[in-house]
């Protein structure tokens, strides 16, 4: 910070006039990367907060619609997106140093598992429209008083017979009504799922659109010491990505597992 | 923010290993009965490993005063939204039904 010269003719092609130096430039920029993350962050709070909310109002209904998703398929993307954000972080540091096939190869590693994390979710998101978990009654099969598509078949997750039946660890005293009354209510858990899950989705693949931009310029040896500020944001937004994931998973995976085991 | 100033590799290879030892607390310890315990104990892990993704893999901990002192501003802020959005709803009547 110390050393911000400006030189008259020569300067890094990368460098915008308004800037004394390369390092001016690149705080500005991670500074301003920052701030826009706040504002996800924000936007994404008041996706938790009202979560929150909801789950302390319907808890009975939240526990059998979390233990309703796979939390093997999600224990695994959580792993796969944090492996994602390892090669992301290595891509920055490769960048940094100027090594130009190894950034190329970790930006495609990071890519990958990224693509990985949404085949997975799109298997999950099968998963739920076959038991016709989809709320509402506009899109799918549509939400049946007992939370599943049949009244007679257990494999299509019908929930209000799962919160009675021992062998899913149910308690068989439950009134029939009062069962279905909480499936109903698994729909408000399944809105918050797939509004969060979504959005989430939604930014994974807008990362995947900034991976490939990277990419390409990577490919060009563009980046080098004095110049990886791209690839250092891209970095960034990834791992926020990642860190919505960090608490996404236990929040709508884990609810009272030990209820109902594996 | 200067060059010489990011973590190295064998530091990144640390976080990696602490952020899936730290998921696969989580998932083990879902299964445990703790009572009231369990949501505290998974979303405390869950706020370490994202800590640990702040720091070191955002480089937040290599980085300027005003830089720090911004992000935590911003999850001062996140922070007053879920607690008092809270402490409301959780002293209302219709909530404890």
């Amino acid at each position: 910070m110390s050393t911000s010269q400006t030189t008259t003719t020569e300067h890094h092609p990368a460098l915008a006039h308004q800037f004394d130096s390369m390092e001016q430039q690149q705080d500005a920029s991670t500074f301003g990367m920052w701030v826009f993350l706040l504002t996800e962050i924000m936007m994404f709070g008041g996706l938790f907060t009202a979560y929150l909310i909801y789950r302390l109002k319907y808890y009975p209904a939240f526990v059998a619609g979390s233990t309703s998703i796979s939390v093997g398929w999600g224990f695994a993307n959580t792993l796969v997106l944090i492996g994602s954000s390892f090669t992301m972080a290595m891509a920055v540091w490769a960048a940094q140093k100027g090594y130009r096939k190894s950034q190329v190869w970790l930006l495609l590693a990071t890519m990958v598992l990224g693509a990985a994390f949404l085949g997975v979710k799109a298997k999950e998101y099968y998963d739920k429209w076959d038991e016709c978990h989809i709320p509402g009654h506009v899109i799918g099969k549509g939400f049946n008083t007992w939370g599943g598509c049949s009244v007679t078949n257990k494999s299509l997750g019908n929930i209000a017979e799962e919160i009675r039946d021992p062998k899913h660890h149910g308690n068989p005293n439950i009134p029939e009504g009062a069962a279905e009354q909480t499936a109903r209510q698994t729909e408000i858990f399944f809105s918050f799922y797939f509004a969060m899950t979504g959005l989430h989705a939604f930014h994974m693949v807008i990362g995947l659109g900034l991976l490939t931009w990277l990419l390409l310029r990577a490919r060009g040896g563009e980046f080098g010491p004095s110049y990886y500020t791209p690839v250092e944001l891209g970095g960034l937004y990834w791992h926020f990505v990642d860190i919505v994931w960090i608490f996404l998973f236990p929040l709508l995976y884990l609810i009272s597992r030990h209820q109902h085991g594996v | 923010m200067s060059e010489n100033s990011h973590p190295t590799p064998g530091l990144y290879v640390l976080i990696l290993l602490a952020l899936v030892i730290g998921t696969c607390l989580t998932w083990g310890i879902a299964f445990v009965d703790l009572g009231i315990w369990n949501p505290v104990v998974a979303l405390t892990i869950a706020v370490i490993k994202a800590v640990l993704v702040i720091l070191f893999f955002m480089h937040v901990h290599y980085s300027n005063k005003l830089t720090k002192l911004t992000i935590s501003a911003g999850f001062f802020w996140l922070m007053i939204m879920i607690t008092m959005s809270l402490s409301d709803y959780l002293t209302r009547s219709f909530m404890l039904r």
